[in-house]
């Protein structure tokens, strides 16, 4: 039987993630001292007229908030990670490294760059995340 | 998407010459007292001289440079306004050089706060030379910058893309007069970067035949140069070796035995490199390690990746044994208990799992992993998880 696939950065996508993060004891240890939170933001293309916000609230090894919103003023987090949603599938879909990503500016990032490069292991069980959320990426 | 960055290397005999031939006014050397007592600061500063530079020195870069003493080299910077920043020394002294350099440029910077991923806009006041002395951390064809943050008892492996020196002067006059000690610690190092260089998942095109040339040179004469500190072949040999796998690694990265090295550097103050036992530990999970590629090299047996990452560490033992190096933590900290070593392993692992370089690994570390390998190397025994 084939897994349904959810579509990419839906409220639907962001609540598996969110599950998906708070189930990874990975993810829990990697981060255990972690404290901020994102908007991971989906950069506009030719198929999407306008960014798309998931906030993810990320607290010691838990995800204690997700949503999507096309509204960037809900909220004000510590980071902000943006690249079209062919570079998102390259990094959840592990053809990028998403401290390579960040370092060539494929994925721009706003917010205290050293406090990231602390985290670089947390960043990549976060990403080991979204690979368990069966993910469509025609959006 | 990759880059691959060098600064000039000006290498061999009378290499300090280049110095001669610089253009500038003012230059600020950073180094440490023992630079200054064996008298390479003054052949250095006659150097700049001649290039009609007048030279500041600043000698008070401690082993493992402190946050605290980058911060009061950038203030001498600030006061002195040099336009070529001359790093003279090991590893800790051009790392220091590279950071006060940083702040230097950019006052608005906290040491802590150095990362690879903000444009920095470096050489608005300054270039930078880079001199080693030591034949091992490559740090004068890096970018990479090892600072101690004191207070947390950790070592922070941070750099800049940006902060890659400008020249970097490879000559062995220097090198000549490290002590056996020193000398094997250092080469040992470059070994460590030569193959985390070729090994790590960022490996590329363009790093590979650099990580695989160092690693065979180092093989050749690190024993030689241990042996016999006036054999001038092997000393030139190990001092281009170390520089050609600093650029190996920086330009792909190095991965879990430099993340346990720095860990234990920062808590026990060792020298780094772990290296048998992580690739014992990357051999054990079932994905290509690339080690087989280095044993051919080296002309070490390797029929497949397991008998090359076995030869590799085999091989590896040797040139410890030769070099009278410790095979285990606990060889390297005779000083320290097993009881106060278990003590430390949760800051140890923590430590570890804060380093970039973890993430480079040809297998996933998972928290009970890191743990186990440095229970594991503290003991000396292979790896069989």
């Amino acid at each position: 039987m084939s897994e349904e696939k959810l579509l990419f950065a839906t409220q639907a996508w962001i609540e598996q993630f969110h599950q998906e993060v708070n189930k990874s004891a990975a993810y829990r240890q990697a981060a255990k001292t972690w404290e901020g939170d994102f908007y991971f933001v989906v950069e506009p293309d030719g198929l999407l007229p306008e960014p798309i916000y998931m906030y993810m609230d990320l607290w010691h090894g838990e995800s204690r908030d997700a949503f999507i919103t096309k509204d960037p003023t809900v909220r004000d987090p510590e980071f902000v990670i943006s690249a079209p949603v062919n570079t998102w599938k390259d990094v959840i879909e592990l053809r990028l490294d998403p401290l390579k990503g960040l370092m060539t500016k494929k994925l721009k990032l706003r917010g205290n760059m050293a406090k990231i490069m602390r985290a670089v292991k947390a960043a990549n069980e976060l990403v080991r995340c979204t690979t368990r959320v069966p993910t469509d990426f025609q959006m | 998407m990759w880059y691959f960055r060098s600064p000039e290397i000006v290498f061999g005999e009378d290499a300090l010459d280049h110095l001669c031939h610089i253009e500038g006014t003012r230059a600020l050397m950073v180094t440490d007292e023992v630079m200054s007592r064996l008298g390479f600061v003054e052949i250095v500063k006659a150097k700049l001289a001649e290039a009609g530079l007048e030279c500041t020195v600043f000698d008070q870069v401690e082993p493992e440079p402190s946050l605290q003493t980058v911060r009061r080299g950038a203030a001498l910077m600030l006061e002195q306004k040099p336009d070529w920043i001359v790093g003279l020394g090991g590893g800790s002294a051009l790392d220091a050089a590279k950071a006060m350099w940083i702040l230097y440029e950019r006052p608005d910077l906290a040491p802590e706060e150095i990362n690879p991923l903000d444009d920095l806009g470096l050489r608005q006041k300054a270039r930078m030379v880079a001199i080693p002395t030591t034949s091992g951390t490559g740090s004068e064809t890096t970018w990479a910058v090892v600072l101690t943050d004191t207070e947390e008892g950790r070592k922070i492996s941070t750099g800049a893309p940006e902060c890659t020196p400008d020249i970097a002067i490879v000559d062995p006059v220097f090198a000549a007069q490290m002590p056996p000690r020193l000398t094997a610690d250092t080469g040992l190092d470059a070994l460590t970067h030569a193959v985390e260089g070729y090994t790590s998942t960022w490996h590329n095109d363009f790093s590979d035949g650099l990580c695989l040339k160092a690693a065979q040179m180092i093989f050749s004469y690190l024993p030689r140069a241990y042996a016999n500190g006036d054999d001038a072949e092997a000393r030139e040999k190990m001092h281009n070796a170390a520089a050609l796998a600093g650029l190996g690694f920086i330009n792909s990265l190095a991965a879990a035995a430099h993340a346990l090295g720095h860990s234990l550097g920062a808590v026990f103050h060792v020298p780094h490199g772990r290296l048998p036992y992580t690739i014992q530990f990357n051999a054990r999970g079932g994905q290509p390690t690339r080690c087989a590629d280095i044993a051919r090299f080296l002309s070490l047996p390797a029929a497949d990746d397991q008998q090359g990452a076995a030869s590799l560490v085999s091989a590896i033992r040797d040139l410890e044994r030769k070099v009278e190096g410790p095979l285990s933590i606990r060889e390297a900290l005779p000083d320290v208990t097993p009881d106060e070593f278990a003590a430390r392993l949760d800051k140890l692992v923590d430590n570890a799992e804060m380093d970039a370089t973890i993430v480079a690994s040809a297998r996933d570390l998972s928290t009970y992993d890191t743990r186990r390998l440095f229970e594991y190397a503290y003991e000396g025994k292979d790896i069989d998880f």
